[in-house]
Formats: C-alpha cells, structure tokens, sequence
C-alpha cells in the first residue's frame, strides 16, 4: 500500500495488508497523536488495510501560541 | 468496532472515553464537551458578538465552524506573521474556509500594517520565534476586539494546549502563571474577555472534527514551531497518555476543579497596575508614561532589514527524522 506521510509530506511503500494499529506501531507513529485516514474517510484502529489502498497519516500535534 | 451511541460503524475509537463513535456520534459528542465546557465556565451568551483568533489550523477553524453551527454570531480574525510560505497558506485555507461559509474574516498583516514579520522579530529579539509570534498575536487580537466593540475573544486552545502549558508551568513550579492559566480571562482594564471552548477536546478529536465536517486546514507545523518545548511537553503527555488513557483530561481538567480554587488569592493580586501605553493606548503594566511591548517591538523590528524563515528556524526532530531516512536509502 501507499502510504502518505506529513510534516514534511512524502510517500513510502509498505508490502502486503496490516491493521491500522499495526501499521502504526511498525511505522513508530503514536495513535494519539495521529489519524489514519482513507479516500477523505478516518480509519479505525481494527480495520484492515488492503495492498492497494492509498494512506494518509496525519500528526495532529501543533506547536506554539 | 462499532459506534457507543447506535452500534452502527465506527470510524474513530477513542480510549479516553473507552469508546468507539460513528461519524456522526463523534460530532455529537465534540458538540456536548463544547457545550459543557461553555456551560460551565460561563464562557459565552447567544447574544455576544464574538471574535475567533484563527490560524488556518485545525483547532481554530473547528471552533469557528463549531460556534456558528451551535448559534453563535461568530466574525474572525486572521493575522498574517509573514512566516514564509506557511503563512501564505495557512491565509488561503482560512479565507476559503470564511468565503464558503459566508462568514466575516479580518485580516491584519504584520508586514504591511505594522512593518515587519515574525522571523525578523526573532532575530532582533533574540528570543524564540514563539515569544514574538505569541505577544504580536494578543495584542492584535486585544486590539481588535476593542476597536471592534466585540464582547468576547475565542481561541482555539485544545485540552493538549492546555496540558502541556500546565506541565511546563509545573515543571518550573511557576506559581503565578499557574495562577492565570484559566480557561476564562474576564474583561478589565482594558482588555476583552478571553475564552477557549475546546478545553475538554484533544488535538486528535479536534483534527478528526475538521476530516469528517471536510475542513481544509493547514497540516504542516509552523517551520519556526517546529521542535520547540512545548510540542516535547505534547509528545511526553502522549506517552503517558497511551499508557494510560484519559491521563491529559484528569490532569487538566484536575487542576481547573482543585487547583485553582487553592490558587485564586495568587490571580487576584497580579497585574492590577495598569496604564495606557502613551503610543497605541492599549493597557499594559508598566508605570505611567511608558510604552507597551508590542510597540518596542515594532520600533525595533520594522527598522531591522526583513529577515527570511530559513536563517532563524531550527532544525526540528522530524526534519532530521527525514534526513535519516534518505541517508538509509
């Protein structure tokens, strides 16, 4: 699968399918601080993700006041 | 997964809360910790005429788009720090976001109404970009409101916002800013009331708002934010956080109920001497006849030659994450 990475934006690919947990554990992204989303929709930690899916995942902390 | 309220779905769990939400239970719920946390607090009336400080960030267009949907009469407050092309962008998402939903935005630019940016009063201070960026941002925002005859600011300061400026606070044991760190600031002396409704929401709830309700925002952390402490206060938060869910609220949320109450003596005796700065009028602390911070760095900012982003951001942990990644390639 696709995976897109931010902060800076860049792609990287990953082989066959994964959970959305374990996709972020082997990525060593925090769940708190980032959101998996698919096609524009948010992917819950159980689901599935496919070889042929296109991944974003964004960190949700932000910096400064 | 399925959804706590209708058991169709889900699209987000949140630990927290030992609960998983459906699209649209998820908003039901942001929508409720909003409510109570104006509730409770005593933050806003249907009837304020309100300003939002927006960024272009997930946290202030949520807020933003949350108040007008809950019925409030909410106009916004752009400010253009000229940080390259950060600020370019976060302007874009925030004009598009304000034009799509027909609502009122005000844009003040630092560069082209007072002289100068951010990155330049970085380097003629000295300081971290946060602490010119942050004064520049309330005085303006103070500003408007007044000018602007609006009853009350809003910003978009999250639960993790909170958490993390009350752990730094308490690593120093900084009593007086714990004191004042209060989800209200009333109006005095000059300066509008200050309130921020998402006190009960994380940063991760607030981006799933903004995907679900298909705001744009800008994703990429501001280039002169990037590595600071109080993302490292953030990250430190979340890993307590992952082991023990629901950590953040307990320990913010804690402090509003037990401890500002034994604090309350220490926020009523600070800053009660107030005058007009004699340049632009705005109340600050300092005795009589003396001028604000925010025009001694304007004084000495605008007379510095414009100063780019590259020459004083630091080199922050994901940049060089990213470097380490190409070298492995």
């Amino acid at each position: 699968m696709k995976v897109i990475l931010r902060n800076p934006r860049r792609e990287i690919e990953i082989d066959g399918r994964r959970r959305v947990h374990a996709l972020l554990v082997e990525l060593g992204l925090p769940r708190e601080s980032h959101l998996v989303i698919r096609n524009g929709t948010l992917v819950p930690g159980d689901e599935e993700l496919d070889k042929d899916d296109v991944i974003e995942i964004r960190p949700v902390i932000s910096g400064g006041f | 997964m399925k959804c706590r309220t209708c058991r169709g779905p889900a699209i987000i769990e949140l630990p927290r809360h030992n609960a998983n939400f459906c699209a649209e239970h998820f908003l039901q719920m942001c929508r409720r910790q909003v409510e109570k946390a104006i509730h409770d607090h005593d933050m806003l009336q249907k009837t304020d005429r309100v300003l939002v400080a927006v960024s272009g960030g997930k946290d202030s267009l949520a807020v933003w788009d949350m108040l007008v949907e809950l019925g409030y009469q909410a106009d916004g407050l752009y400010i253009a720090l000229g940080i390259g092309e950060y600020s370019e962008e976060s302007r874009e998402y925030t004009e598009r976001f304000a034009s799509e939903r027909n609502l009122k935005l005000t844009v003040v630019s630092l560069r082209d109404d007072y002289g100068y940016d951010i990155p330049t009063a970085t380097k003629v201070t000295g300081r971290v970009p946060c602490s010119a960026c942050g004064m520049s941002k309330r005085h303006l925002f103070d500003k408007a409101a007044v000018d602007g005859g609006y009853d009350v600011v809003v910003t978009g300061h999250n639960l993790d916002d909170e958490a993390a400026v009350l752990f730094g606070n308490a690593l120093r044991w900084d009593i007086e800013y714990l004191a004042r760190q209060l989800p209200v600031l009333p109006s005095r002396h000059g300066f509008p009331k200050k309130v921020k409704p998402l006190i009960r929401l994380t940063e991760r709830e607030m981006a799933a708002w903004c995907v679900i309700r298909g705001i744009d925002y800008i994703v990429e952390e501001c280039p002169m934010a990037e590595g600071n402490r109080h993302i490292g206060y953030k990250e430190a938060l979340n890993l307590l956080e992952e082991k023990s869910p629901g950590t953040k609220s307990s320990y913010y949320l804690g402090f509003l109920d037990r401890m500002v109450p034994v604090l309350a003596t220490i926020a009523a005796t600070g800053a009660d001497s107030v005058t007009p700065c004699i340049r632009c009028g705005a109340p600050t602390g300092g005795e009589e006849g003396s001028v604000c911070a925010f025009c001694r760095l304007v004084e000495r900012s605008a007379a510095h030659e414009p100063v780019s982003v590259e020459l004083v951001r630091k080199k922050s942990r994901s940049q060089k994450r990213v470097q380490a990644e190409a070298s492995k390639k």
